[in-house]
């Protein structure tokens, strides 16, 4: 069982989230190219390890936010609020 | 042939073992009857028994809508050549004297869609039939031999790089399945992939109790009886990107609840061991096999969670891809490019979220 540290309600079972999928993806310009739209749209990192995400608190709070988990291991190693600076540094 | 564990250690030794052809759309519809026709003479072929057994594959139908839904299916099964055949509530009750059929079910079975050629095959069977086909072809086969490099020279394949040293080659086949992404990464690709974890579990051994293949798709849920007696479920992803091979326990949970809302009766068996295999989740639900944007490089790939019943077809479209340098018919539509020009083969019409499929 994952324990998803809130960052308004503290840890909490993962039961409580949804998974919204990699954090790090950004919106292009809307007059941007049709090569960065796809990038956005369907590229991915997938990275084997350290892996930022948006979960959703949709049975508390309903605030979405990232953690930083490995996905190797499952391993959370920090949670924050939109936009805000990860407070632990990778490993 | 370069394996980086054991032969059938990975997703091919961790599938439910269940083989069928019943999708809607046409590349789909094609592919994975070819890979069923393939499968029923697997045996002879191999000369070696993997114990396809055409148990049929049932499709519940809990709602009107799921009737439609069914029904559209089924006409386009048949339309495409493909058995499939509709059966309504008493059939099944008949049938499947354990699956709770009465109209206060907590998911009312309206009816089902049956492919009849659908069903199991033994998957370990498979690894080794196939191995030892290889191997008398001429096939090397290097176990305990990870890839850690990919080679390229002016924008064509030149080797690998492995743990047991380099190999000069100027063709590669990725079938790497769960890991495609990292994979690809060394060769500077990025994959319209994310890899999930799917789990899956097994009861203990108990005499036949089930002699078909039962899914429900408005619960999340499949089940089959092992010819060790087992009954093997599965339901959805863990929903989150991983690499571990193991899950979490509310999907156990899942599953095994939405089970006893079908089967009350397995409520007295113990469940004897869960595990987990990692799925390449593509963005629009259906693999990739053909050229990759490096000369001389190939992948099949992309399964989400139904590659074991695709292998047949998978080896023999990435051969034919591989041998002529241009993709087979059945594969043409399955390229990495489709993402880019907006041909989706998405079955499901779910969009791009690769853990939706």
């Amino acid at each position: 069982m994952l324990l998803i540290p809130c960052p308004w309600c503290g840890p909490r079972s993962q039961i409580e989230f949804t998974y919204g999928g990699d954090a790090t993806v950004r919106r292009p310009a809307l007059d941007a190219s049709e090569d960065e739209w796809f990038r956005c749209v369907y590229v991915r990192d997938n990275p084997m390890g350290p892996h930022d995400e948006w979960w959703t608190h949709s049975a508390g709070c309903r605030q979405w936010f990232v953690v930083r988990r490995d996905t190797r291991t499952h391993e959370i190693l920090g949670s924050t609020a939109p936009g805000a600076a990860m407070p632990q540094a990778d490993r | 042939m370069l394996e980086k564990g054991w032969l059938g250690g990975g997703n091919t030794g961790r599938n439910t073992t269940i083989v069928r052809s019943n999708y809607h759309l046409d590349p789909n519809a094609h592919f994975y009857e070819l890979s069923l026709k393939l499968w029923e003479r697997l045996s002879q072929e191999l000369n070696f028994n993997v114990m396809y057994s055409a148990r049929g594959v049932l499709n519940l139908v809990h709602s009107p809508a799921d009737m439609d839904a069914a029904m559209r299916r089924g006409n386009a099964m048949r339309l495409n050549g493909i058995d499939a055949k509709f059966m309504t509530r008493d059939e099944i009750a008949q049938w499947i004297p354990n699956l709770d059929c009465s109209a206060d079910a907590r998911f009312p079975i309206h009816g089902g869609l049956l492919q009849p050629r659908g069903g199991t095959v033994r998957h370990d069977a498979v690894a080794w039939g196939y191995a030892r086909a290889a191997d008398t072809l001429g096939v090397d086969i290097i176990q305990q031999c990870a890839v850690t490099g990919i080679r390229t020279e002016g924008g064509a394949i030149a080797g690998v790089e492995t743990t047991q040293g380099f190999i000069a080659t100027p063709k590669l086949g990725l079938a790497v399945a769960g890991h495609s992404g990292h994979v690809a990464a060394m060769a500077g690709l990025k994959l319209p992939i994310e890899s999930h974890v799917l789990q899956a579990m097994v009861s203990e051994p108990v005499k036949p109790v089930l002699d078909t293949v039962v899914t429900s798709g408005a619960v999340h849920f499949y089940i089959s009886q092992s010819d060790k007696g087992e009954l093997v479920m599965g339901g959805d992803l863990d929903f989150y990107n991983s690499y571990a091979q193991r899950g979490n326990l509310p999907i156990i949970e899942h599953v095994v609840a939405a089970c006893l809302a079908l089967f009350p009766t397995f409520g007295r068996l113990k469940l004897m061991r869960t595990w987990g295999g990692i799925m390449d989740m593509t963005m629009d639900g259906s693999p990739i096999i053909g050229k990759l944007p490096v000369k001389g490089l190939y992948m099949t790939g992309g399964w989400c969670y139904g590659g074991f019943k695709a292998t047949p077809a998978s080896g023999f479209c990435l051969a034919h891809t591989i041998a002529h340098d241009a993709p087979h018919a059945l594969n043409a539509a399955f390229t990495l490019e489709r993402f880019a020009e907006g041909r989706m083969i998405d079955e499901k019409g779910a969009g791009p979220y690769a853990w939706a499929h």
